[in-house]
Parts: structure tokens; C-alpha cells; sequence
């Protein structure tokens, strides 16, 4: 669904500036083919990246070949994106399958990610069941944008029902092809965040300054 | 866009790596920002002059992996060997998070320069 042709950015890479010292992420996280790279690729800077990772069993020796050699390995393929918030902020965006083995990788991966996107298709909600699930387990705080795919219409709190999702979770439409809406999607999770660790921060205070 | 590593021969990670498959530091996040702090030298390994010239702007880790079209674990283990070497420098990524009990919300002022940079685009 993706095609690369139609990308008129420079193939090459395009430097950051010399004094980006802050790189910063934010995942993506869905099923196969719900527009993940699509909106990547929406607001990202450069040419969406793809890379990966390989996750050998645990309780290897280090310098045992064989965890490089495949055979007890694990491999995901993730893509990337990047927006340049100021001179010193770099913004990344991952897009990460929902798939079970890929979680084995969160913590090495997305540790320390500012939040994530559960970018969902209503045709399957089924199969943004896990990603909740494992988003919940690890206390990465997200929201749910629902792509637009032009199936039958869904209410909103058919959509949060269908996911068993709580009332404080932000649920938006979006379309991954369009960068205002996947701009949107964005502002939308880091005002969620801006929220969380607002309340956080001011019970800290409480705790300090009772 | 091709899958980096797919059909990658495991003797060229292997030896890339000197066998080992597991970064000795924890030093390099994704989007840890790599710096280089000297020239490529005579007589080093191909990944590393690589690394050396890419980073002569500041350049991700995982920007790094993309290029070399190496899995991430491969190359922490080779920035962890330019990084002893004194030959690169690392720009860790700030979120102000407090990572007390469990806890590791972002900062409301990192939050807020996101938000100003994202509302800009």
C-alpha cells in the first residue's frame, strides 16, 4: 500500500543539525498493513528507515557464535521516520508490528519511549487487542487513532467498547495520509502525556509540600 | 525499501563483531545521538570508518544500523568499541523522566518544547 516511488525525497541521508544533543521517541504500534509507515512517513522529515533487531535466547555466554549464528535468534524489522523539532530536539518515530514475538524487544528497544500511538483498523480491532494489552502491562501510556479506511462507520464508543477501553484514553479518527492528521494524531498523545505528567507532577508536590 | 539483514550472512555479523553478540555497555539507546570525535584511522575495520564518517554531523544509533544495514545489537557493540576509543562521543537522550517507582513519565517542560516543535511543523 505503501509506494515508495511516489516519495519525492532526497534518497540520501540528510544530516541532523551540529547541535541536536536530544533524540526522542515515539512508537507506533499496529497490525500488518493498518498505516504505520504511512503515517511515518506523513510527518517524518526523511525517507522512512527500516531497520531491526535480533533477540537471542537468554542465558547465552556472550561469546557464544551461536546466538549471532540464527538459530536460537529472533529477528523484527522496524521502520522509522524523524522531525526536527528545534535545533537541539530530534523526534523519532518508530512503527513497530503488534505481533507477539516483537514484545520480547520493547524494553530494549522502546525503553524510555515518551508514549505511544495504537494505530488501529476497524475492520480488526481484534488485532490491537495484544498491543493494549502489552502497552497496559508495561505502563507505556498511549492513545488509539483509528485510521480511516472508509468502512461501515463505528461510534466512538463502539470502538472503545470493542477495545475495553478506559474513558481517560484519548480515541481519535485520523487518516495516515495526511500529514495535519497525523500531526494531530501526535499533539494529540503529547497533550495526553503533557496531562499525565502534570498530574503527576503536581501529587509530587502535594507529597513534598503537604 | 529493502529489510536490512534478512538474508544476511551470519559469518559477516559474526566477524564484523568479533563474535561476541552482546554489547559489554547498555550506553546506546535507539536514538542516542553519536558524535565522531576524530578521523577514520589506517588499517581500521570498515564498519568503524564508516560509523566514524557518518557521525561527523550527529547521527542516531538506529540511523547508524539503517545505513550499515546491521541489526542494532551489532552496531551498540560497535560504537562501544569507537566509544572506549575515545573516538566518538554519545548525546544521550534527556526526557526528564524520574523513573522513581516504576514510574517514567517525561518532564512537562520536555513535553512542552515537543508540543511547540510538533504545532511549528
Amino acid at each position: 500500500m505503501d509506494s515508495a516511488t511516489s516519495d519525492r525525497r532526497p534518497a540520501e541521508r540528510t544530516p541532523l543539525s551540529r547541535s541536536a544533543d536530544n533524540g526522542l521517541k515515539i512508537v507506533i504500534v499496529g497490525g500488518f498493513g493498518v498505516g504505520k509507515t504511512t503515517l511515518v512517513r506523513s510527518v517524518s522529515d526523511i525517507r522512512p528507515l527500516n531497520t531491526e533487531e535480533v533477540m537471542t535466547q537468554a542465558g547465552e555466554g556472550i561469546d557464544d557464535p551461536s546466538a549471532v549464528r540464527g538459530k536460537t535468534s529472533t529477528t523484527v524489522a522496524f521502520d522509522f521516520g524523524r522531525i526536527g523539532l528545534d535545533e537541539r530536539t530530534v523526534l523519532y518515530l518508530f512503527g513497530a508490528p503488534g505481533q507477539e514475538r516483537f514484545w520480547f524487544l520493547w524494553d530494549r528497544l522502546f525503553a524510555g519511549t515518551l508514549g505511544a500511538v495504537v494505530l488501529v483498523d476497524t475492520r480488526r480491532l481484534a488485532d490491537s487487542w495484544y498491543a493494549i494489552d502489552r502497552l497496559e502491562h508495561h505502563g507505556t501510556p498511549f492513545i488509539v487513532a483509528r485510521n480511516d479506511f472508509g468502512g461501515p462507520a463505528h461510534t466512538g464508543e463502539q470502538v472503545r467498547d470493542a477495545l475495553d477501553l478506559p474513558a481517560h484514553i484519548p480515541l481519535i479518527n485520523c487518516d495516515a495520509r495526511s500529514r495535519e492528521s497525523s500531526k494531530a494524531v501526535l499533539i494529540t498523545l503529547v497533550e495526553h502525556l503533557h496531562a499525565l505528567s502534570s498530574a503527576q507532577e503536581s501529587a509530587a508536590a502535594q507529597e513534598t509540600h503537604p | 525499501m529493502s529489510r536490512p539483514g534478512r538474508d544476511e550472512d551470519p559469518d559477516r555479523l559474526y566477524i564484523v563483531t568479533g563474535g561476541r553478540s552482546r554489547a559489554d555497555t547498555d550506553a546506546f539507546d535507539l536514538v542516542t545521538l553519536v558524535v565522531a570525535e576524530s578521523e577514520p584511522a589506517l588499517g581500521m575495520q570498515s564498519e568503524h570508518v564508516k560509523i566514524l564518517r557518518m557521525a561527523e554531523r550527529p547521527t542516531a544509533v538506529v540511523e547508524i544500523a539503517a545505513e550499515l544495514r546491521l541489526p542494532v545489537s551489532v552496531v551498540r557493540i560497535l560504537l562501544g568499541d569507537l566509544l572506549a576509543l575515545g573516538r566518538i562521543t554519545a548525546r544521550h537522550p534527556r526526557t526528564g523522566a524520574a523513573r522513581a517507582g516504576g514510574s517514567s513519565l517525561p518532564a512537562t517542560d520536555i513535553l512542552e518544547q515537543v508540543l511547540v516543535g510538533l504545532r511549528n511543523l
